[in-house]
């Protein structure tokens, strides 16, 4: 699904990855863990295509294709999925045209044919259940006067609706209590477990790991992966620190 | 200012105006429109672009006190627009101007205000936003004037443009006159770009470029409609859609 050989990034060429090799393969869902400063978001805004962070070496394959080689969108239309630690606000435009635009920019960009208004609210309205938002918030401007849990739940709703091959979650565990935190990764299994689909999660915490069990585990350091492992891993790295483990 | 004389760019509310346009609508300005808010009621106006070449509003307010008004205004006229207010606090009264500068070819569009804060604890709240196109140029000046005895008065004013080509220009011009010493007076202006953040969060779901684009500057006029009633928005919203497809046509 995702192979990343070597990577090296920098961002206002200052040097964030250097050599960063992973491979995830359809089917599983791998943990990204490491401390503060290690390159986690770096990674996942460079599997995005951010401008501003640069690719200075290497290579990462998406489903067979080039997966740097192409625009953030069309990424997105190739079955990636982002979703943000700091989701934005959209003053002006609501959930519903913006996840509908959306949607319907990623079909006609894939041949198929576009969800008309019925069918998209039909859509929207049963992933905000099953994530426990209230529909009527999908009115709302994209993410405005949403708390924090609730950005992370408009997200998980995002990727509900949007079905990726590929999720690349950076720390959606960040600023959900623990019920909030049951919901989202019962929403990421829902949504994610199944054998044409994997899911990158990076994540600070073993917290999110409970619920959604990771196959892999790799500890992220000074921007490169320096250990990896299955999720006995996340044990022993809650237990003893980065600093022993890495 | 005289409500007969044509004015001249030595008038401040009048510096950025088309003049020879306004020339042609004078005689039907005669006299500004009067509106009076009476004590302890809320009411709203809305004030809409009907796509003529020369468009201008003029109203007289009054918000009695404990009074509110909500004032709603798209000003998006292909030659030249003006909005002009003046307007009047009483005690605890409140007045939100919500208005949009929307313009392309050479287009002149203007909002100026004058808010009087003259007695105690009223609330001001304008919020201006331009999208302008071509060699248009779009233009806000706000006066906000606290009188000697109008303590605890509350005003803000928050205006941004956006530029789409070279040759747009944006004036802003907040301005502040308070003679009273116990006051919260704040202004915020800004010309610029789409929020790169914004941006890159509209591409990553999907958006091409062009589109990610236009629904952000939708956004950015949009917003200001959130509050408008309920029978009234999608009027609001249909016409700044249309005045945006032209301009970035």
């Amino acid at each position: 699904m995702l192979e990343i050989v070597n990577l090296h990034a920098t961002v206002a060429d200052k040097p964030i990855l250097n050599g960063l090799t992973l491979t995830v393969p359809a089917g599983e869902v791998h943990a990204i863990m490491g401390p503060n400063g290690a390159g986690k978001s770096t990674l996942a805004y460079v599997l995005g295509g951010r401008p501003g962070y640069e690719v200075t070496g290497g290579a990462a394959t998406f489903l067979a294709r080039d997966l740097l080689a192409m625009e953030p969108h069309e990424r997105a239309a190739a079955g990636l999925f982002l979703g943000f630690q700091y989701p934005v606000e959209i003053p002006g435009v609501s959930s519903m045209q913006f996840i509908r635009e959306s949607l319907n920019a990623q079909r006609r960009a894939r041949g198929e044919g576009e969800l008309s208004g019925a069918e998209f609210i039909r859509l929207a309205r049963a992933e905000a259940g099953e994530l426990g938002m209230d529909a009527d918030m999908l009115k709302r401007p994209v993410n405005v006067g949403f708390s924090g849990g609730e950005k992370k739940r408009a997200e998980m709703v995002q990727m509900g609706i949007m079905r990726p091959r590929l999720a690349v979650l950076d720390e959606t565990d960040s600023g959900l209590d623990i019920d909030a935190l049951r919901i989202v990764g019962a929403g990421i299994n829902r949504i994610m477990r199944a054998p044409d689909r994997a899911t990158l999660l990076i994540t600070h915490y073993q917290r999110l790991l409970d619920v959604v069990q990771p196959d892999r585990v790799h500890v992220l350091a000074g921007g490169r992966i320096v250990r990896s492992g299955g999720p006995e891993l996340a044990h022993e790295l809650e237990r003893e620190g980065y600093a022993e483990v890495a | 200012m005289s409500l007969l004389a044509h004015p001249t760019r030595k008038d401040e509310a009048y510096r950025y105006a088309d003049l020879d346009a306004l020339k042609r609508v004078w005689s039907d300005l005669a006299a500004a429109r009067e509106i009076v808010v009476p004590a302890g009621q809320r009411d709203s106006h809305v004030l809409l672009a009907n796509a003529q070449a020369v468009e201008v509003h003029r109203a007289r307010i009054v918000i009695e006190a404990g009074a509110s008004l909500d004032l709603f205004a798209l000003n998006g006229a292909t030659e030249y627009g003006r909005v002009e207010v003046d307007v009047t606090v009483r005690e605890g009264g409140h007045f939100a101007l919500h208005a949009a500068n929307i313009g392309g070819g050479k287009a002149t569009q203007e909002i100026v205000t004058i808010v009087r804060h003259e007695e105690p604890n009223g609330t001001s709240r304008q919020t201006v936003r331009s999208v302008l196109a071509g060699k248009a140029t779009g233009s806000y000046l706000g006066k906000v004037a606290v009188s000697r005895h109008a303590q605890k008065v509350d005003g803000e004013q928050s205006v941004k443009a956006m530029l789409l080509n070279r040759g747009a220009t944006a004036n802003c011009k907040p301005e502040l006159e308070i003679y009273a010493d116990d006051v919260k007076c704040a202004h915020g202006a800004s010309v610029g770009e789409l929020d790169p953040d914004q941006l890159f969060y509209a591409l990553s779901r999907g958006l091409d470029p062009a589109s990610a684009k236009a629904l952000l500057l939708e956004g950015f006029v949009l917003q200001l409609w959130d509050e408008a009633p309920e029978d009234r928005r999608e009027e609001l919203v249909e016409a700044s859609r249309a005045l945006l497809r032209q301009v970035t046509a």
